[in-house]
C-alpha cells in the first residue's frame, strides 16, 4: 500500500488531496502511519514500528491499523486502491 | 511593458447569490499587466450590484433585454459605442449570447470585437442537443430528452429510471423522484425559461467544473478545474478549490480540439466513484467563478480580450492547485441620486 504521490501532509496533521480538493485532519498516530506509508513501508513493517513504540496489544494494533488503511482506501488516497 | 488602453464593455453585473460573471471578469481585466481597461458596464436592471461597486466599472449603461428585439438591442449598443468607442464586448449571460453571436459581423463593422463560439458550436452543445453532442465527440453524457408537452412526460417512464434531473432551457435544475414531480418542475421551468425542458438521467458522483478558453483553431489556451466546496440552494458555488485532475484536462483539450471551440466555456462534469466522467452541461461563456482561475495563474478574461483583438497567444501551461475562493455578501451604501440617474438617463 502506498499513498498517492501528490497527497500533501503538513506537520500538524493537515492532509490535502489535490485530485479531489478534499482535506483531512489527522491525529499524531495518523500522521505517523502516513509518514511510514509515504516511505514505502509494508503493513508488517509499520505494525512492528508501532508495536515497539506504543504499549498496545497485537490484536488492537492490527485492527486499528487495518481500519485506518481501509479508510484511506475508501477515500481513494492509496496508489493501488 | 506599457499597458494597452482598451474600452471594454462587460455584461452580467448581477453580483447576487446567483452571481453573474461580470464582476470577476472585470477584476481579472483590472489585474492584467497587458491591458489598461476602461470598463463600460452594461446592465439590464437598475439594482445590479456591480453598477455601484467602487473601482470596478467606469461607466454604466442600461441596455434592453435581447428578447425585446435585436434591432432595438443593437441600436442601444451603437449609441453606447458612439460615446465610448468600444474595442471589445464580453457578454456573460446565457440568454444574451445568441443575440451577440448573430450580431458579430455587425458589431465588427462598428469596430467592436467579440470572441464567441460560432452559432453551430453554440447550438450543438445546448442542453437539448447535449446527448447527441456527446455521441458525436466521444464524450459520456447522461441520457437526456427534450420535453415540450405533457404527452412527452408520460412517455418518460419507458426510457428513464427515477430519479431524473429536470432542467430549464438556460438555468435551474431539479431532481424529480416521480412523474408528478416531473410535471410540477416542467410547469415551473417552462413558464420561467420557455421550452424545451430537458429531462436527464441522474448520475451519482462528485461535480467538478472546468473553465477553459479555446482559440477557435483547436488549441486550448487556458483550462483550470475546480471542485465546488460550498453550494447555495440555487446550486451555485459559494466556495471552491482548484484541483489537479489530468483526466479532466484531457477531456477539455480533446473537446476543444475536436470542436475547434472559440471562446470561453465552462464544463460541468460528474465524476463517479468508479472514476467515470460524465459531461452534464457546457456553458458557452465565462463562469462566475473565473476569478479563481485568475488567482491560480490563468487570467482568462485578459486572454479572451487579446484573442478578440486577433492576437496569437501561447497556451497557459500551469496553474496553482489548492487555490480556494470563498464568496461573501456585503452591504454597500448607495444614494437615491445614483439610482435616479440610471433610471432617468439610462446611464451612470
Amino acid at each position: 500500500m502506498k499513498l498517492k504521490s501528490n497527497i500533501a501532509i503538513s506537520e500538524n496533521g493537515f492532509m490535502f488531496d489535490p485530485y479531489t480538493g478534499d482535506s483531512y485532519n489527522l491525529n499524531n498516530t495518523g500522521v505517523e502511519i502516513i509518514k511510514h506509508l509515504k516511505a514505502g513501508k509494508t503493513n508488517e513493517e509499520i505494525l512492528a514500528e508501532l508495536k515497539q513504540k506504543y504499549d498496545v496489544d497485537d490484536l488492537s494494533l492490527e485492527q486499528n491499523l487495518y481500519d485506518f488503511i481501509a479508510m484511506l482506501s475508501h477515500y481513494d488516497l492509496l496508489e493501488n486502491a | 511593458m506599457e499597458k494597452e488602453q482598451l474600452n471594454i464593455a462587460v455584461t452580467g453585473l448581477n453580483n447576487t447569490d446567483n452571481p453573474g460573471p461580470g464582476i470577476p471578469v472585470i477584476r481579472g481585466l483590472r489585474e492584467s499587466d497587458k491591458i489598461d481597461p476602461r470598463i463600460i458596464g452594461l446592465a439590464y436592471e437598475n439594482l445590479e450590484p456591480g453598477i455601484y461597486m467602487k473601482g470596478l466599472v467606469d461607466k454604466t449603461y442600461q441596455i434592453p433585454y435581447p428578447k425585446i428585439g435585436s434591432d432595438i438591442f443593437l441600436e442601444r449598443i451603437k449609441y453606447i459605442n458612439d460615446k465610448e468607442k468600444l474595442d471589445v464586448i464580453i457578454p456573460n449571460l446565457d440568454a444574451e449570447l445568441y443575440t451577440f453571436i448573430k450580431a458579430e459581423k455587425e458589431l465588427s463593422g462598428l469596430g467592436i470585437h467579440t470572441f464567441l463560439p460560432t452559432l453551430e458550436q453554440f447550438e450543438e452543445r445546448s442542453k437539448s442537443n447535449l446527448y447527441e453532442f456527446g455521441q458525436k465527440y466521444g464524450i459520456k453524457v447522461p441520457f437526456s430528452k427534450s420535453v415540450t408537452s405533457f404527452l412527452d412526460i408520460k412517455n418518460l417512464v419507458h426510457e428513464f429510471d427515477f430519479p431524473v434531473l429536470v432542467k430549464g432551457k438556460f438555468y435551474d435544475a431539479y431532481l424529480a423522484y416521480n412523474l408528478e414531480q416531473v410535471i410540477g418542475y416542467y410547469n415551473k421551468l417552462s413558464s420561467k425559461w420557455g421550452l424545451p425542458v430537458i429531462v436527464q438521467e441522474f448520475i451519482r458522483g462528485t461535480e467538478v467544473n472546468v473553465v477553459a478558453l479555446g482559440d477557435g483553431e483547436g488549441e486550448t489556451i487556458a483550462a483550470v478545474p475546480m471542485r465546488k466546496q460550498y453550494i447555495t440552494d440555487k446550486g451555485k458555488a459559494w466556495g471552491g478549490i482548484t484541483i489537479q485532475d489530468e483526466n479532466l484536462l484531457k477531456i477539455t483539450r480533446d473537446l476543444i480540439r475536436k470542436t475547434k471551440w472559440r471562446g470561453a466555456m465552462e464544463l460541468e462534469i460528474i465524476k463517479t466513484s468508479g472514476g467515470q466522467y460524465y459531461l452534464i452541461e457546457i456553458n458557452p461563456r465565462i463562469p462566475a467563478w473565473v476569478y479563481l482561475a485568475v488567482a491560480a495563474g490563468q487570467n482568462i478574461p485578459e486572454a479572451l480580450v487579446l484573442l478578440a483583438l486577433g492576437r496569437k497567444l501561447k497556451p497557459f501551461n500551469s496553474y496553482e492547485v489548492g487555490k480556494m475562493f470563498i464568496r461573501y455578501s456585503y452591504d454597500m451604501i448607495g444614494d437615491i441620486s445614483q439610482f435616479e440617474q440610471l433610471s432617468m438617463n439610462g446611464e451612470l
